[in-house]
């Protein structure tokens, strides 16, 4: 965000705790001491108002980086993102763009129980005009959102709380001020051949730390890296389920209308379903409201173990 | 000799509007102590702050009796509601409560005050910062604690947290700030639907006093005479942020424009009381809603994650728990007007204590909730139904 305050001075970021305090998750340290109160703003808790405040500005001219401090609030300001931001240039035939950035965190934390935990891909994913992305790595993190803020359009930018904290290897381009990814790409993270898993954010992870155990049964896990979920990288998916036969979606969200059942559908439309040697299998998390207690918590979202038996049983295994 | 010093002392009172007998009556008084209750003054009145008014031609009255007998429950509920918490603040830093943990020591004023006017049957609904309305609405120590904890024997069997607690007549603890206030009066609509002379207290905070919903709120309570007691606890910050800088009008109890308000002293738990009759009374009599601003403190940063030193100063919360703390109000009116003794308090503090210990004790010995028990309670009167679990092959049950 740094590089792009300074790139651009269109660019500015509002949202709550954003300035002073330095940002809810510290994201936006320093930015405020550095740019000031007009580029950095502080705004009262009123997600609808500031929301329509930012895709106000945006259509003059300006390009807004609205934080919402977690995508749960985001629901109070849902009709600004959607009916203001994501429709209008549509509904302008062209005329009126809106290049907003919404970001913050997204789905499961640690411990703070069922209004704050929602998963929000498959509902903002829904809707045409906007583009939403989910970032799992620190080089997907910085590259998606350079794109995201020089994008013309609005872009859903979701983020992971327990992401945050997590280091990551990065090379010397991806750390370049020019650096960006393009939305609507995926990544082959791990390559292999017997089956597919894909996934989007933190649930990359598990993939990986799932296809390692299985590695050594002698089961090799292809990983895809959505990083974006609409538009959905259904070419990158295809070439890799031709290959390998077998897919298995995983992600935090609930199943129901998910980003798995979207994928499942979607290659029974493609090329791919022929392919395949085994119904599409998702991975999801439980159907529930998010409980409070670890233990029940922790069993809410899939967990490794929830990956390992699902694709040894996708290949009768 | 007793009865001079207990005149003077209210003289005192009567002068200054504060509690400054206690710091004018001798030593020599304190260590008077006569272990029959009979010696103790059953009753006193107390001087309270004025209310600030907004579309009310009179408010609460400044004069105000306190029983013996009230002034110690008083104390004993605020106390204990301090001791919790900084039981639950405790626990926190040992990563036994996890995720989300607001604190409302120094508000209990608030709480006990509300409480203390109006009935059981009445509602209340707040935010997130909750435990201290769960207790004053009926909610035991050992449950709230065990729900911090995670355990089953917590008060929504550890499935809500902090931010969730529930007890009769009492919705909650609400995570998303502002939307605890439409279904306040929402509660409010059902009462005067249901004829029952029942009021609902809704409260919120500074930060969601901006929060658009509110003020549909206000409108349609208004418009339809909803016995609604609209309650801003104003602790002076949402989160990092001050009043001053989220809000053009800081005059919280004039925000309601056409809702007549009160400003109160919430650290006074006499002042909260007397302006929570006046506002009870105010909705029975079928006027519409009203709205209170009580201005009190939080000593803790806005939640376990905030130190809340970066936005206000150390001298600051000092200087309030120094000068306006509402448990040592309470205790050090009743000294000087020798309504109870010291070592009555010491004893009260002791039971509290150990109170606090055994529930702490349990929170941290019941067990986890059964996973069995991951699925119940989607809906209500349901037949059970099939969840699924993370995979397709997993089928859960869900209980009503």
């Amino acid at each position: 965000m740094d590089e792009e305050l300074e790139r651009d001075e269109r660019v500015f970021l509002l949202g709550e705790e954003v300035a002073q305090y330095d940002g809810a998750y510290k994201v936006s340290r320093g930015l405020w001491k550095k740019y000031g109160d007009q580029r950095i703003i502080d705004t009262p808790i009123t997600e609808m108002g500031f929301t329509g405040i930012a895709v106000g500005a945006a259509m003059a001219g300006l390009r807004p980086i609205c934080e919402f401090m977690t995508f749960n609030f985001s629901m109070q300001a849902i009709d600004q993102v959607i009916n203001s931001a994501a429709k209008t240039c549509y509904m302008s035939a062209g005329l009126q763009s809106v290049p907003i950035v919404f970001r913050g965190p997204n789905g499961s934390s640690a411990g703070v129980a069922a209004q704050h935990s929602q998963c929000f891909a498959a509902w903002y994913g829904h809707c045409p005009g906007l583009k939403v992305v989910s970032p799992w790595s620190a080089e997907d993190a910085r590259g998606l959102l350079k794109a995201a803020i020089r994008d013309d359009n609005p872009v859903v930018f979701l983020e992971n709380e327990l992401m945050y904290g997590v280091p990551f290897e990065m090379s010397e381009e991806s750390q370049s001020k020019d650096f960006t990814i393009p939305i609507g790409k995926a990544k082959v993270e791990r390559q292999g051949s017997h089956v597919t898993l894909v996934a989007h954010s933190r649930y990359v992870s598990h993939c990986l730390d799932a296809a390692a155990v299985l590695s050594k049964e002698g089961v090799e896990c292809e990983v895809v890296n959505l990083r974006s979920i609409r538009p959905l990288d259904m070419e990158c998916i295809e070439a890799s389920v031709m290959k390998t036969n077998h897919l298995v979606t995983v992600e935090g969200g609930w199943p129901q209308f998910g980003v798995g059942a979207e994928i499942c559908a979607r290659i029974m439309e493609g090329p791919a379903f022929n392919y395949l040697d085994a119904p599409v299998t998702r991975v999801s998390g439980v159907d529930i409201p998010m409980p409070y207690a670890k233990i029940l918590e922790d069993n809410s979202v899939p967990q490794i173990k929830d990956i390992i038996f699902t694709v040894k049983k996708t290949l009768n295994i | 000799m007793k009865r001079v010093l207990t005149a003077i002392s209210n003289a005192f009172s009567r002068v200054t509007g504060k509690n400054a007998g206690s710091q004018t009556v001798s030593e020599g008084a304190r260590a008077v102590v006569s272990p029959r209750t009979s010696d103790y003054t059953p009753q006193a009145t107390f001087d309270v702050k004025k209310c600030d008014l907004h579309r009310l031609e009179e408010g609460p009255p400044e004069r105000v009796e306190l029983t013996r007998e009230q002034g110690l429950h008083y104390y004993r509920t605020m106390q204990t509601v301090r001791r919790m918490e900084l039981k639950a603040d405790q626990l926190y830093k040992q990563k036994i409560i996890r995720g989300f943990c607001h604190l409302y020591d120094g508000q209990e004023a608030c709480a006990m005050g509300i409480e203390a006017a109006i009935n059981p049957t009445d509602h209340v609904i707040t935010a997130y910062r909750a435990h201290g309305y769960t207790y004053t609405r009926g909610g035991s120590v050992q449950k709230i604690l065990a729900e911090l904890t995670g355990r089953k024997g917590g008060i929504a069997k550890g499935k809500g947290g902090s931010m969730h607690m529930y007890a009769p007549n009492f919705y909650g603890g609400n995570g998303i700030v502002g939307a605890q206030v439409p279904l306040g009066a929402g509660i409010a609509l059902a009462c005067k639907y249901q004829g029952n002379g029942q009021v609902c207290v809704a409260l919120y905070g500074d930060g969601a006093a901006n929060q658009g919903q509110i003020f549909e709120s206000f409108n349609m309570a208004a418009l339809w005479k909803l016995p609604c007691i609209f309650v801003c606890e104003n602790n002076k910050y949402g989160m990092g942020t001050s009043v001053e800088r989220s809000s053009a009008s800081t005059d919280y109890f004039r925000r309601g424009d056409f809702v007549p308000g009160l400003r109160v002293d919430g650290m006074d738990v006499l002042c909260v009381r007397e302006a929570t009759k006046f506002a009870a009374d105010h909705c029975r009599a079928g006027k519409g809603p009203i709205l209170m601003e009580l201005q009190t403190y939080r000593y803790h940063g806005h939640s376990m994650s905030d130190p809340g030193v970066g936005y206000r100063t150390r001298e600051e919360v000092q200087e309030v728990r120094s000068k306006s703390d509402p448990i040592t109000m309470l205790k050090d009116r009743m000294l000087s007007n020798s309504m109870a003794a010291v070592e009555e308090f010491k004893e009260i503090d002791t039971e509290i204590r150990k109170e606090i210990e055994e529930a702490a004790l349990f929170a941290t010995t019941d067990p986890e909730p059964a996973l069995d028990d991951l699925c119940s309670h989607i809906f209500h009167n349901e037949p059970p139904l099939e969840v699924r679990g993370t995979n397709p092959w997993s089928k859960l049950q869900s209980i009503s």
